[in-house]
């Protein structure tokens, strides 16, 4: 069947990289028409589209001729951006950047694609192995036909599972009990017909004895809760100088009639000071007073 | 006179300026061949001077975080010092900006413990502190001194 047509291209190098994309017939796969540009251009069309979303509502609250202008003016951009833009029908590839694991144990690395197409039953995924300071790589894992090849002669022989979903667009592939040898990078290329145009990415796995505190995050969480904590404390003296006000400032009023205790007096007087608006006739007799005592000090 | 407040002033703002030196220049340990700090390893090679980032240890980052926040502490003080001339009452202390500036200090103070007991000796004592940690040092009196004058300064009636 076409398991073996298939097995017989499985060697390194002779994937579905090299040479004429072939069909399951072994015919070369008829072009289908490409969609409209509209599709193919995500980024301008976005941006586009959050500035109308942010600007519109600004605009609409103010009326007049200018904000017609400028809503005309904004419209046109979007239109030009999006009849203007580069047709990128290329497929995507998403993979880490960096893994980092222990000696010992298993990783997963992730492989996904986006692709304007719909996920085809001839999607397929390649994995390929470059060691640290080698310069060639070597394919370890192969998805096509509906059916994962893992290596069964490499570095990575019964050590490797395939643990992704194609339909959902995930080819992610579990490495276990991992040595320092692996060190190195994992090149994942994912081909999705006839969208078969684009960069394969690459993951690079560092095994480590003991994993290490990345650099900044003790810095961050330190100064992070410490002025976390200062905004609360002060926060909280605020509420209490506002509640106390408060409270006095009720006290102060049901006893209107009654010439009050010593204590609320002085509270009702230091209250009238905190919530008195002509604080800054005060501060300046203050600042007068202050620069004589200073004087008087000396 | 105004001779207490300048001088206030002035020696606040020069604790300001020696944590910010302390803090980002690189100059805490020099060598021979390379000098470190909180945050860089500069040596220079024979190719030129050239940087890398220092290791990640974790008292490394705790250093970098209380250094960063003593600078960040003297600044607040000093905002609110010149927020609290204009708006105490008579006879008021200068409670926040003393809070703020004690703090401070005690911040320099943990982050050049840590830094002193922690740092790494070079098996043949090539290692010689350099002028940012004792810029750090120099601080937490100075702060701890500028915290206590405002905690006896007031205004008063």
């Amino acid at each position: 069947m076409e398991e073996e047509e298939w097995n017989n291209k499985g060697g390194p190098g002779a994937g579905p990289g090299s040479g004429v994309w072939l069909g399951i017939n072994g015919y070369p796969a008829p072009r289908a028409p490409r969609p409209h540009s509209l599709h193919s251009s995500v980024s301008p069309a976005l941006l586009s589209s959050l500035i109308l979303l942010v600007s519109a509502p600004a605009l609409a609250a103010r009326r007049g001729r200018q904000t017609e202008a400028m809503l005309t003016l904004l419209v046109l951009t979007a239109a030009v951006l999006l009849g203007a833009a580069p047709r990128s029908d290329a497929i995507v590839i998403y993979t880490g950047w960096e893994r980092h694991a222990l000696v010992g144990s298993d990783v997963r690395l992730s492989c996904s694609f986006f692709s304007w197409r719909w996920t085809s039953e001839d999607v397929t995924f390649s994995w390929s192995y470059r060691p640290d300071g080698a310069r060639d790589s070597i394919s370890i894992f192969h998805y096509t036909g509906g059916a994962p090849y893992v290596d069964n002669k490499g570095p990575f022989r019964e050590r490797l599972e395939f643990v992704g979903n194609p339909a959902r667009r995930d080819g992610s592939i579990l490495i276990r009990n991992l040595d320092f040898n692996d060190n190195g990078t994992f090149t994942c290329d994912a081909k999705n017909p006839p969208d078969i145009v684009g960069r394969p990415s690459s993951v690079r796995l560092l095994v480590f004895e003991k994993v290490p505190i990345q650099a900044g995050v003790i810095t961050g969480a330190i100064i992070g809760v410490v002025l976390g904590l200062l905004i609360l404390v002060v926060a909280i003296y605020y509420l209490m100088r506002f509640l106390v006000a408060r409270r006095v400032f009720n006290l102060s009023v049901s006893k209107h009639g009654k010439k009050g205790k010593g204590k609320e007096g002085s509270q009702q007087r230091q209250a009238s000071v905190l919530v008195d608006p002509s604080k800054q006739k005060a501060a300046a007799a203050s600042e007068k007073k202050k620069q004589e005592s200073r004087r008087e000090k000396k | 006179m105004l001779a207490v407040l300048a001088g206030v002033v002035i020696l606040h703002l020069t604790e300001i300026i020696i944590l910010i030196i302390s803090t980002s220049v690189n100059a805490w340990r020099t060598n021979n061949k390379a000098s470190f700090d909180l945050w860089y390893t500069c040596s220079t090679l024979n190719a030129g001077y050239h940087c890398e980032g220092s290791s990640d240890a974790d008292w490394l980052q705790a250093v970098q975080a209380l250094m960063v926040l003593a600078t960040l502490f003297c600044m607040l003080s000093f905002i609110f010092f010149l927020c609290q001339l204009f708006t105490l009452v008579k006879g008021g202390r200068f409670f926040f900006t003393a809070v703020f500036q004690v703090l401070s200090s005690l911040f320099v103070m943990s982050g050049a413990i840590i830094y002193t007991v922690m740092s790494p000796d070079e098996k043949d004592g090539s290692n010689s502190y350099g002028y940012a940690f004792v810029l750090a040092w120099l601080a937490f009196p100075l702060t701890l001194i500028s915290g206590l004058i405002y905690i006896i300064l007031r205004k008063k009636e």
